[in-house]
């Protein structure tokens, strides 16, 4: 099991609980789209599962490493090594030219690969924009290169909270079509939290949030 | 309506206590500065004031002989000629160490004198003949009459605040004996009532001379060049605080943009606005306007005591350690807190008032910044430009400051664009993806913080300036007290008899006995005191000549040239080969120029036979002595049990070189003090400018945190960048630092002081200083870094998914 | 500005001083000085000269003065000595004082200057013989007191004048040892009244040609006054029938003293006791913020003289470090005359 959620629990500071008992796993070349309420929690799991944030209860067990005993340094290797993330806004770096995005995570993980980052490039249609600063990007445009920095990393497991929630139809459409088309390629497994049931029916599974567990 | 917009403006000021703190200690800081400054140099001048006023200086003409001290019997001459003169007899007197100068006037005819009428007032006033008869009294300032009350052998001490600091007020009588001057008049005052048809000067006492009270040179106009050069220290000081102000101004304006975007949405007009936040801005201006007083009166109070000493030290100007509340510096700080304010608020209140009602709320673009840079960059290099022209084409202090202005403020504005070129260049060169990502931050976070670099700019460059400047002094000053001071031993006799008595008992026991003659001439530069010297292999030896022709000290000894110090020669632009007249009918060829650090007054110096041709009867009472110096103590002692002379008339060499050099130290303490504020003023804008670009700093951030970096990496980078831009903007202070130091000491020095300087370089100093400088920028940078190190997840998370 | 430093330095005018020791600090103790005492030979021209032993003395000189334009003016040329200490030294060290007023007075205006010097460094001093008073370029010098040349100076005028002698000296009280109080204070006075005067008075506008009489004071003690006294009104009247008259009263709190010695053309003398002279102000004039008595009525039964003294110029104020009143006057009633009045204390 590539991805294992057993029984987490998480509180908001000053105690407000979020997640009651949540268990979830998912395998290899899987892809599940978590769902639900705003607020229901969601994007907590999901930063739980990238080792983002600690937890209170439970366990999150990724590519065999249980997360609770690991502190800040190894959660970052974990994060580093394992995930990539590709976050509803401000994936990107704002100093760095979209080159240097998109190859920042592999070289961070040591696993650049030159001909595979131009390909991605040429597929997320990168190409022309590789010399121009995020800030100067449209938001679709924006949401592509992160796509792009995630995949070059070659990720097991690449989490997408909201990847489309700041786009247009058309935008959302596209990027949606080229993340899902490069995860089946390179078998890499997706967790997507999203609030659209229709992007959610384009995944392997669906998991809905609600109350603090999943239903 | 105005209610609600105003509680709307400060509910920001409640959100954002640091900001506002920030601020307010910005304009503290920079009013703090510069009211010290003012304040210690309305301090002296009103000293110099009181003194005048005390003392009756400046408003009389006096009488003079340009050869030496009038005798009685002249005053007496032209008293009874008619001449309403009053007679004072004046010199320093040392005591216990300490140098006080004495003032004798003829109590029964020179004018009123505060000091006495206030004795003359109190409870107990002293019997008048006890005043003009033996011992007498001696007048002093209470501090001073502390000192004194511990001597042995003085008169009776009575207290006056009306009596200027270190000086010793008494009768005429009482004076002859304390200054071993029996009969002898220092000048003689010309009283403003004179009697129908006196005879003319030149017909009764053809060797005085009459100087009117006008064209004396007096402690005001000494020092001029001392207060402003400390006037220049308080600007810079005032302009480095107002980045401060500048930085925090800016950023309270960006994050207020959108509330101000509501109200304006809410029907407040602009023009409205921009009235309430000048109104603002007013308010807080004389809130740390306030501060910065009382800041600044406390710093003045701790400077003024060195200041003080400086000033009598160097020009023996009468200065109180004695710090008191004037207006007109209090008025004048207050204003310089709002004029800054403004002037730092301006632009922001600018973009503010042009900001359409409908642009985003977000930050500004820092990307195109590059643009500006170069912009700046252009202005910058044509006001270094343009100071170098003024200091060229116009004489005087002023345009020395003026250009030293221009190449200062011209770097500080080419900083951000040497700083992001460096960058972009080392961000080129970088191979690892987080080293890149360090540069390319670097660079983002330029224009945030360039403000603040160019205040460490300025502090360091000044720093580097004035310490060249100071050292380079120092280290010219001993060599040259080397060659100045060749004697081992300095004698004075009590007078003429006793003078030759003491050089014929040396003359079979030393190597050489060198008369000392003086006399005090007057020259249209102000006074001009003429030596005399024997032909002495000494003097050839090692006098320390800066411009000379052939055959200078031949042509000296044979009456026919004369030597004058480097303040004469710049001042009057006289060297060698022009010609000097030192007084009617003596006009003599100047054969070379001499260096004469510390002297205020022009100086020359002619053979003994010259002198005694020009100014018969002058003193022999001084003499240096040149012997082995392992005899000079017991030398010195023999010579005073010989002569029953008073110990500090014959003073060792070692000794008379580390007093010399103590005046020379006191005098830049108060530099040094402000150099150091200085410095801590620009580490101050850095921490300042970090915290406000906190909040722009977490979007940069959180995506690196993200992908695998951890916090506590990422505070240590931050650490790193912030000691990186210091060290940079350090490496580019050094030379700008060199630049300003020679335009100290080849330009500002000889306008102020009369001389020039030779430059050294002291690399360890530079070290020292950029050691400071990057334990400066990390202390800055130690709080937001911590702040990052314990910054919880969900921060850092929020930025990913909130609407901002 | 300089009064100050002067009335501190002669303990002159101090209000306190005033009240204690009487007008000018004349009343003081005489510690150390000496006293005068009767029967007192005097020896000249020793006498002439200064007595630093005393603690104050002074060559007194008024004239009354006709011009050539035939109007009346006086002169006055005073100098003090003031001793802080019964004793002479050299230099600056010199405790003698030396105090010269001078004055000239026309019909309209008076003029005056005042000198100050310390003994010692010979800017002042008087030497017996020959016979010279100075203060800076002020003097009164001849071979002795009989003829002397007079000079004077102030920013506004100056005078030169010859003075002639053409009687003896005379001796007030009981040869010359005058009584000032009825506790005894006394001092040694004598006079030259007998003065012809020519010369030239230097005024802002004119030079005037002068001739007249001028009379010469002499007097020192150490404690002339008593300590109750606190001023006095001086006259010395020339009649035009030759006879003279020297009269004072002093003003005190337990009552006046008065004095006076009656003076013939020969130069006889009649000392005139306490009481015998009566002086009445008839009317005062507004000087310098005071009221002084410029008319007075004299009266001496023993001489049948009941005369009005009036001032030729009621403003002739001594404006000087200690002030007082002097100036010419005309004598009207039983005899006719002209002569000076000095007023202090007021």
């Amino acid at each position: 099991m590539l991805l294992t959620i057993d029984r987490v629990q998480k509180s908001y500071p000053g105690g407000r609980p979020v997640l009651r008992d949540v268990s979830l796993t998912l395998d290899q070349g899987q892809t599940l789209a978590l769902t639900g309420e705003s607020g229901s929690g969601k994007s907590t799991l999901l930063n739980l599962a990238a080792a983002l944030d600690s937890f209170d209860g439970g366990e999150i067990t990724l590519s065999g490493t249980a997360l609770s005993p690991l502190d800040d340094a190894g959660r970052a290797t974990l994060r580093r090594q394992c995930v990539s993330l590709v976050f509803q806004q401000f994936n990107l770096i704002p100093s760095l030219t979209v080159a240097q995005n998109l190859t920042f995570h592999a070289r961070l993980a040591g696993r650049e690969d030159a001909d595979w980052t131009g390909q991605l490039a040429e597929r997320l249609g990168l190409s022309d924009l590789l010399t121009r600063f995020p800030e100067s990007l449209s938001g679709g445009q924006q949401q592509r290169v992160a796509i792009g920095r995630a995949m070059a990393a070659r990720p097991k497991l690449l989490l997408a909270d909201e990847p489309t929630g700041n786009l247009d139809e058309t935008a959302s459409a596209t990027v949606l079509d080229l993340m899902l088309a490069l995860v089946a390629d390179t078998g890499a497994a997706l967790l997507l939290v999203t609030h659209s049931q229709s992007i959610a029916g384009r995944l392997d599974r669906h998991a809905h949030l609600a109350g603090g567990h999943i239903a | 309506m105005t209610g609600a917009v105003i509680q709307a403006l400060f509910s920001h000021w409640r959100r954002h206590k640091l900001q506002l703190a920030t601020l307010l200690i910005g304009i503290a800081l920079a009013t703090g500065l510069w009211s010290a400054v003012q304040a210690i140099n309305a301090e002296a001048r009103a000293s110099y004031q009181r003194a005048s006023d005390q003392l009756a200086l400046g408003l009389y003409d006096e009488l003079r002989d340009p050869s030496g001290t009038i005798p009685i019997a002249r005053y007496v001459t032209l008293r009874r000629a008619g001449w309403q003169v009053a007679a004072v007899l004046e010199g320093p007197l040392r005591l216990n160490g300490r140098t006080v100068q004495v003032m004798g006037v003829d109590m029964v005819a020179y004018p009123a004198l505060p000091a006495v009428t206030q004795i003359e007032q109190s409870e107990t006033p002293p019997d008048p003949a006890d005043m003009l008869t033996a011992p007498g009294h001696l007048l002093t300032s209470p501090e001073l009459a502390e000192v004194l009350k511990a001597l042995d052998g003085l008169p009776p001490i009575l207290q006056s605040n009306a009596v200027p600091p270190d000086l010793i007020l008494t009768d005429i009588g009482v004076a002859e004996t304390l200054l071993e001057k029996p009969g002898r008049i220092s000048r003689l005052l010309v009283l403003p009532e004179q009697p129908r048809g006196i005879p003319r000067l030149s017909d009764i006492a053809p060797e005085l001379e009459r100087v009117e009270a006008s064209s004396r040179l007096d402690a005001a106009q000494l020092t001029d060049s001392f207060h402003l050069n400390l006037t220049a220290f308080g600007l810079l000081s005032f302009a480095v605080g107002l980045f401060i102000v500048h930085g925090t101004v800016g950023l309270a304006f960006a994050q207020r943009r959108a509330m101000i975007r509501t109200l304006r949405a809410l029907g407040v007009s602009m023009r409205r606005l921009v009235w309430m936040i000048m109104a603002e801005l007013t308010l807080l201006a004389l809130i740390g306007g306030l501060l910065g007083l009382v800041l600044g009166f406390l710093l003045a109070g701790a400077l003024l005591p060195d200041v003080a000493a400086t000033l009598r030290g160097l020009y023996g100007a009468p200065v109180d350690g004695q710090m008191t509340l004037q207006p007109q510096w209090v008025l004048a700080g207050l204003a310089m807190a709002f004029a800054g304010t403004l002037l730092a608020s301006g632009q922001a209140l600018f973009r503010l008032s042009r900001m359409p009602l409908l642009t985003g709320a977000g930050l500004q673009s820092w990307r195109g910044a590059e643009n500006g840079h170069r912009t700046t960059g252009l202005i910058g290099l044509i006001l270094i430009a343009g100071g170098f022209v003024v200091g060229y084409a116009f004489e005087g202090l002023i345009a020395g400051f003026a250009m030293v202005g221009g190449i200062l403020t011209g770097a500080a504005l080419i900083l951000p664009y040497l700083l992001s070129l460096a960058l972009s260049a080392f961000q080129r060169s970088a191979s690892r993806p987080v080293a890149q990502w360090v540069w390319a931050d670097m660079q983002a976070q330029l224009p945030g913080l360039s403000l603040a670099l160019m205040a460490l700019l300025l502090a360091l460059a000044a720093n580097i300036g004035v310490g060249t400047m100071v050292s380079s002094f120092r280290l010219t000053f001993t060599g040259w007290l080397d060659q100045r001071l060749t004697s081992e031993l300095y004698v004075t006799a009590a007078d003429n008899r006793q003078g030759q008595q003491i050089a014929q008992w040396l003359d079979p026991q030393a190597d050489a006995v060198l008369p000392i003659r003086s006399i005090e001439l007057a020259h249209k530069t102000g006074p001009l005191f003429l030596y005399g010297i024997v032909d002495h292999q000494t003097y050839r030896d090692h006098w320390p000549i800066i411009a000379s022709s052939d055959g200078v000290w031949d042509r000296l000894h044979a009456g026919k040239a004369v030597l004058i110090n480097e303040q004469l020669a710049r001042r009057s632009d006289l060297w060698p080969g022009d010609a000097l007249t030192l007084k009617e009918g003596h006009t003599l060829t100047i054969a070379g120029v001499y260096s004469d650090y510390g002297n205020p007054t022009g100086q020359a110096i002619v053979s003994m036979p010259q002198l005694d041709r020009i100014a018969p009867g002058a003193d022999t009472r001084r003499f240096g002595i040149r012997l082995d110096p392992e005899r000079a103590t017991e030398m010195a002692q023999a010579l005073r049990d010989q002569f029953d002379l008073p110990r500090q008339a014959v003073v060792q060499q070692a000794a008379m070189k580390a007093q010399s050099l103590a005046i020379f130290e006191k005098t830049f303490v108060v530099t040094s003090a402000l150099n150091v504020l200085t410095l801590g003023v620009a580490g101050f804008a850095i921490l300042t400018s970090l915290l406000t670009l906190w909040t722009q700093r977490l979007p940069q951030i959180a995506p690196v945190w993200a992908l695998g970096l951890t916090r506590a990496q990422l505070a240590r980078l931050e650490l790193l960048r912030s000691v990186l831009l210091a060290a940079l903007t350090a490496v580019l202070a050094l030379p700008l630092g060199l630049v300003l130091a020679w335009a100290l000491l080849a330009v500002i020095n000889v306008q102020a002081f009369g001389w020039r300087l030779p430059m050294y370089l002291f690399p360890l100093d530079w070290a020292y200083l950029f050691a400071l400088t990057l334990l400066a920028a990390f202390v800055a940078a130690a709080l937001p870094a911590l702040r990052l190190l314990r910054l919880p997840p969900a921060d850092l998370l929020r930025v990913f998914a909130n609407e901002r | 500005m300089n009064v100050k430093i002067w009335l501190y330095i002669l303990f002159l005018l101090l209000p306190s001083a005033l009240r204690a020791q009487g007008y000018g600090g004349l009343g003081g103790s005489a510690e150390g000085f000496d006293i005068p005492q009767p029967g007192y030979q005097f020896e000249f021209p020793r006498d002439h000269g200064p007595h630093p032993g005393f603690r104050i003395e002074w060559w007194y000189l008024t004239a009354n003065l006709t011009g050539e334009d035939g109007r009346d003016y006086g002169i006055q040329w005073t100098l003090f000595r003031s001793a802080l200490k019964p004793l002479e030294a050299e230099g600056w060290q010199s405790p003698q004082l030396w105090m010269g007023h001078a004055a000239v007075t026309t019909p309209e205006t008076h003029y005056f200057a005042e000198r100050l010097s310390r003994g010692g460094i010979g800017q002042a001093g008087v030497t017996a013989a020959p016979f010279e008073a100075w203060v800076d370029e002020w003097h009164m010098r001849g071979a002795d007191p009989s003829s002397v040349a007079l000079s004077a100076s102030g920013a506004e005028f100056a005078y030169d004048l010859t003075l002639t002698a053409q009687g003896p000296l005379v001796f007030h009280g009981d040869a010359g040892y005058s009584v000032k109080s009825s506790d005894g204070q006394a001092s040694y006075y004598y006079s030259q009244p007998f003065y012809t005067v020519e010369g030239v008075l230097h005024l802002p506008d004119r030079d005037v040609a002068v001739t007249g009489q001028g009379w010469l004071d002499r007097e020192w003690s150490s404690q002339p006054l008593a300590a109750d006294q606190s001023g006095w009104d001086w006259f010395s009247l020339s009649f035009d029938d030759g006879d003279k008259l020297m009269a004072f009263r002093l003003r005190g709190g337990r009552g006046d003293f008065t004095a006076a010695t009656w003076i013939s053309p020969d130069g006889t003398t009649t000392p005139l006791p306490d009481g015998s002279v009566s002086f009445t102000p008839l009317d005062t004039a507004r000087v310098a913020d005071r009221d002084v008595p410029v008319q007075w009525h004299v009266t001496l039964p023993d001489q049948n003289l009941d005369v009005e003294v009036s001032a030729i110029t009621p403003s002739a104020w001594m404006g000087t470090r200690f002030e007082y009143w002097e100036g010419p006057v005309t004598v009207s009633g039983s005899h006719q005359g002209r002569g000076y009045l000095e007023m202090t204390g007021y």
